[in-house]
């Protein structure tokens, strides 16, 4: 799914106050077909309210959001998300929490079942389809919610720090099946992450965002060939990439301590 | 918690429950407190199988009867009123003020009106079991509908859902454990509204009972009802406990 977005601004009204909080301002790029695109950029930069664009569950202040050339109009089918809290339904087994988008988009249970069970093996999550999410660690919870998106086959899949919740080896393990699985789907992906190795590693393009409002500060392209290894980590190339990405996210950095030192003003 | 006392506990529990007993035996027959007041264990026994051999089991139907229908009502309809005030804020803006103003009134005070509408049969107590029971539900559950986690609903529109189906798969469910909170409240509150009907106006029923057993000072006979509702209620709240363990993994 092709991705143009220009002149994307978002605008909160803070429900107290009634204030206007800019979280993206002018945003403009393009992703071609089968992309595999990181998103960084300082917390509270606007990354989720970007993604939540291209769902459909925030609509922009101003601006063209266009998905395969026709503007986004609400969500739908060919897209899904990850969300960055891995909100699950407590009241449904892990099975029935990765059926539940295929459910409702009009798939039988039987079928949804079927469809699940190769995701949910590909989750490790085998043997716990029938506990509850209060029964399992909030690493593996983190796991049904990517299961749940990728079970449905989106054209675009939105990816909100769904490794957050995991330990360092989990998720070099996890980094690797996402790749796995991109290789076969090659579906069009945004990851946001706050960690550069980790985009360096899935992606083909990084969308770097300034501090807020967010706007794009760079798009840097990486160029490893695929499928990768976890062993380009540890590449010359992969240090003159991280070390240039976290200069640009330093100077972002220092952007926020000084927003805040200026909020703190009396 | 009570489920999952040790023997001891058990065995403590036994021991005061008999020790209790005894003492209000012994204060009875030893005459130190007089009978007519307090009865005593063993009387409320005699007095219980004569009643059970005079028509008592009749008073426990009818009370019952009253109960449930009066419960049934206003689970169905205080479910279905808080789904509806949760969901559509216009009516909730409109309805609102009503029932809180209602549920605000001494609802005791419109039995007379009940047995005027309804005479002294079990409908007017069907309907002062439901005054008692449908408004903790409906705010239970309205309150249910309106806390659906906001990240829970970003979920479901994100895989395109219809309101019909975010009513269905979220608001119903995470509406549960509010509706078993609401039901605590309101089993208390129709069993009060039961009695009470009873003992103002009505043709049988345990109120009923007690309330003549009082006026021919038959103080055993009072006993009796006094420990069947009692029971009543205590069977009640452990079958809710009972219902909340098997929905406990709805709660978020
Ligand atoms: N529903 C909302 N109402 C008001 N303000 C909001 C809302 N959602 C987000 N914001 C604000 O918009 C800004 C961007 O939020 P967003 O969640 O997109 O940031 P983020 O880059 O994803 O941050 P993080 O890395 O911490 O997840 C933040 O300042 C946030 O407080
Ligand atoms: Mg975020």
């Amino acid at each position: 799914m092709k991705i143009d977005i220009t002149g994307l601004s978002v605008e909160y009204i803070m429900r107290r106050s009634g204030d206007k909080l800019i979280a993206l301002k002018e945003v403009g790029f393009s992703i071609a077909t089968g992309k595999f695109v990181c998103v960084i950029g300082p917390s509270g930069c606007g990354k989720s309210t970007l993604l939540k664009v291209l769902a459909g569950l925030q609509s922009p202040s101003a601006g063209e959001v266009l998905l395969d050339a026709a503007p986004v109009q609400g969500p739908g089918k060919n897209r899904a998300m990850v969300f960055q809290s891995a909100a699950l339904l407590p009241w449904r087994t892990v099975l029935r929490n990765v059926t539940y988008g295929l459910e409702l988009q009009g798939v039988s249970i039987q079928e949804a079942e079927k469809i699940a069970g190769d995701f949910i093996d590909m989750a490790g999550l085998s043997g716990f389809e029938e506990s509850y999410p209060r029964e399992i660690s909030g690493g593996m919870q983190q796991r049904v919610n990517l299961a749940r998106a990728l079970v449905t086959r989106p054209d675009l899949l939105l990816m909100d720090e769904p490794f957050s919740n995991l330990d360092p080896q989990l998720r070099n393990v996890m980094q690797l099946e996402v790749e796995r699985i991109w290789e076969q789907t090659r579906q069009t992906t945004l990851f946001v992450t706050h960690l550069i190795n980790e985009a360096i590693f899935l992606a083909d393009e990084i969308i770097v965002l300034t501090a807020r409002p967010g706007r794009i500060k760079e798009i840097v392209p990486i160029n490893f060939p695929r499928p990768r290894k976890l062993g380009i980590k540890k590449t010359p190339e992969f240090h003159v990439l991280e070390d240039r990405l976290s200069e640009l996210m330093d100077q972002e950095f220092h952007e926020v301590v000084y927003q805040q030192s200026q909020d703190d003003r009396p | 918690m009570n489920s999952s006392l040790s023997r001891y506990e058990k065995l403590l529990v036994f021991g005061t429950t008999i020790i209790f007993l005894t003492i209000w035996e012994l204060l009875s027959s030893l005459k130190i407190v007089d009978p007519f007041f307090i009865s005593s264990p063993s009387r409320i026994i005699t007095s219980a199988q004569w009643l059970f051999a005079h028509g008592l089991w009749n008073d426990i139907r009818v009370s019952l009867e009253e109960f449930l229908w009066g419960m049934a009502l206003a689970i169905l309809f205080g479910v279905i009123l808080g789904w509806a005030l949760g969901w559509y804020r216009t009516l909730s803006v409109v309805v609102e003020p009503f029932i809180t103003m209602m549920n605000a009134a001494p609802r005791v005070a419109l039995l007379p009106l009940f047995i005027l509408w309804l005479g002294i049969g079990i409908e007017s107590k069907i309907a002062a079991v439901f005054m008692g029971a449908f408004f903790p539900i409906v705010f239970t559950v309205m309150k249910g509908v309106r806390t659906i986690d906001k990240g829970l609903f970003d979920l479901a529109r994100s895989f395109g859902a219809n309101d019909v189906q975010v009513f269905t798969t979220l608001a119903i469910p995470s509406s549960v454990p509010y509706i078993m909170t609401g039901l605590h409240i309101a089993v208390g509150r129709g069993l009060v509204g039961v009695v009470i009907g009873e003992l103002l106006a009505a043709q049988a029923g345990i109120g009923f009972m007690m309330s003549r057993a009082s006026s021919s000072f038959q103080t055993d006979k009072v006993f009796v009802g006094l420990v069947l509702l009692t029971g009543f209620g205590y069977v009640l709240t452990e079958v809710l406990k009972m219902i909340d363990k098997y929905f406990e993994s709805w709660r978020i």
